[in-house]
C-alpha cells in the first residue's frame, strides 16, 4: 500500500431504484459526504431485475466513509428498508488518497 | 381487421418475450417514449379543454370521480375475502384497479379514431383527475387514516410523480396555448403519436410477457379477477357515460378508463405507501392480463356496450 494511502470503508448498497431519493436524503442526514449512483440489472432473492421498465430497476450505491459513519448508515438502512424492500448491502476495506475528502 | 393495428406491437413484443428473444429496449428509451405519451395525451386534452369552458365540465367530473370511487372500494372486499389476500394486498391491487392506464385509454381512442367513431376530446381531462384518487383509497384501506402512514412521501410521489407532472402539464400548456399555438408542435405529438405509441406498446408486450411467471404463482382467483373486474368496471363506466349524455365513442373511452388498471403511477405510489404488500401481484395482474385483455377483447366489448346501453337510455 503506498504510503500516502489511508484506510477507509466502501460502503455499497443495491436496492430498489425507486428509492434513491429516499436513500440520498439518508446518506446526507447520517453524514456521508458523497456517493456514486449507478443503474444495474442482476439476480437475487427477490427475481430478476432487468431494468426493463421502472418497477425491475435496480441502482448500486457506493459510499467511501470512516467506519462509524459506516455503522450508522448500515443500522440504519437495516432498520428502515430491510423489511420490505429488495436490498442488499455489504462493506470492504479500501484504501484512499485524499482521505479529509470522506471524513465528515 | 379486427384489431387495431398497433396492438400488433403488443403481440409482436408479448411472443418475443415468451420466446426468450434478445430483443430488448434499452430502459431510456421506455422512459423517453413514456414521457412522449403522458406529454403529448396532456397537449390533446388542453387543446379540447380550450374549446369547452371548463366550468361546463364540473359536474360531469365529480360524478365521474364518485362512480369510480366505487371500484377501489368493491375490489378490496372482494379481494380480502374471495381471494384470501392480506390486507396491503388487497389494497394495493385495488388502487391498481381504481387508477387507470394511459395507455389503454390512448389504444381504446387509436380503436375508435380508426373506425371513424367520434368521441368527446374532454375525456382526457377525466383520465387525468381519474389518476390518482384510486391510490389515495388504496392507501386509506391499507393503513387507515392513523398514523403510521407517510403521507408526505405518498402525496409526494403521487402529484410529484411523472404521470402526473406530466399529464397536468400538458394539458396547463395545450389549454394555455390553445389548438393555434400547438399548431406548430403537431408534426412531434400529433403525427409521431400512434409510431411512438406502436414502439411503446412493443416494449410492455416484452414486460407483460416477463409477468407471466408471477401469475402463475398468484393463482386462478387473481387472474380471474384482472378478467372480471375490468369487465364489471367497464359496465359501470359505460352506464355513467351514457347517462351524463356521452356519445357512444365517449362512454366507449370512459368505460375504457374505468376498465383499465394502472402500471406506471400505482405501482410507483404502492411501493411506497405500501411496501408490504406484494408488487409481483398486482403488477402481474395489471399489466400480464388486464393490460392485454382490454387491448384485445375489452375496448371492442366497451363499444358494443356502449351502443347498447346509448339504444336502452334514448
Amino acid at each position: 500500500m503506498s504510503p500516502r494511502t489511508t484506510p477507509c470503508k466502501l460502503l455499497t448498497i443495491i436496492c430498489e431504484a425507486q428509492l434513491e431519493n429516499d436513500l440520498v436524503d439518508d446518506l446526507q442526514r447520517l453524514h456521508a459526504t458523497g456517493y456514486t449512483i449507478a443503474d444495474v440489472r442482476g439476480r437475487g432473492a427477490c427475481g430478476v431485475r432487468d431494468a426493463a421498465w421502472p418497477p425491475s430497476a435496480s441502482i448500486r450505491v457506493e459510499v467511501l466513509c470512516d467506519e462509524r459513519t459506516a455503522g450508522n448508515i448500515v443500522d440504519h438502512l437495516e432498520r428502515r428498508y430491510y423489511a420490505h424492500y429488495a436490498m442488499v448491502l455489504f462493506l470492504g476495506d479500501v484504501a484512499v488518497l485524499r482521505s479529509g475528502k470522506f471524513t465528515s | 381487421m379486427p384489431f387495431e393495428p398497433v396492438i400488433l406491437f403488443f403481440l409482436l413484443g408479448l411472443t418475443a418475450g415468451i420466446a426468450r428473444s434478445d430483443l430488448k429496449i434499452p430502459g431510456v428509451l421506455y422512459e423517453s417514449l413514456s414521457i412522449f405519451l403522458l406529454l403529448a395525451i396532456g397537449l390533446k386534452g388542453g387543446i379540447e379543454l380550450a374549446r369547452h369552458p371548463v366550468a361546463t365540465l364540473l359536474p360531469q367530473a365529480l360524478a365521474v370521480l364518485a362512480t369510480a370511487a366505487a371500484i377501489p372500494l368493491v375490489a378490496f372486499p372482494l379481494l380480502r375475502r374471495f381471494g384470501g389476500l392480506g390486507r396491503a394486498d388487497a389494497a394495493s391491487i385495488a388502487a391498481h384497479y381504481g387508477s387507470v392506464s394511459v395507455v389503454t385509454f390512448a389504444v381504446a381512442a387509436a380503436w375508435l379514431a380508426g373506425r371513424g367513431i367520434e368521441a368527446e376530446g374532454h375525456l382526457i381531462v377525466f383520465l387525468v383527475l381519474l389518476e390518482f384518487p384510486a391510490l389515495m383509497i388504496g392507501v386509506l384501506l391499507a393503513r387507515g387514516a392513523g398514523n403510521g402512514t407517510p403521507w408526505g412521501r405518498v402525496l409526494h410521489e403521487v402529484f410529484a410523480g411523472k404521470s402526473i407532472v406530466l399529464l397536468v402539464g400538458g394539458l396547463l400548456i395545450g389549454w394555455a396555448a390553445g389548438p393555434q399555438g400547438i399548431q406548430p408542435l403537431d408534426r412531434l405529438f400529433i403525427d409521431l403519436f400512434k409510431g411512438v405509441l406502436a414502439l411503446f406498446l412493443l416494449e410492455m408486450g416484452l414486460v407483460a410477457a416477463g409477468r407471466l411467471g408471477d401469475l402463475r404463482r398468484a393463482g386462478p382467483f387473481l387472474a380471474g379477477f384482472a378478467i372480471g373486474m375490468p369487465l364489471a368496471a367497464g359496465v359501470l363506466g359505460a352506464l355513467t357515460g351514457t347517462l351524463l349524455g356521452l356519445s357512444v365513442g365517449g362512454a366507449t373511452l370512459l368505460a375504457t378508463l374505468y376498465a383499465s388498471a394502472s402500471y406506471i403511477a400505482a405501482p410507483a405510489a404502492m411501493r411506497i405507501a405500501v411496501p408490504e404488500a406484494n408488487p409481483a401481484l398486482s403488477i402481474g395482474a395489471a399489466l400480464g392480463i388486464t393490460f392485454p385483455f382490454n387491448l384485445l377483447l375489452g375496448v371492442p366489448a366497451y363499444h358494443w356496450l356502449a351502443g347498447s346501453l346509448e339504444g336502452a337510455f334514448r
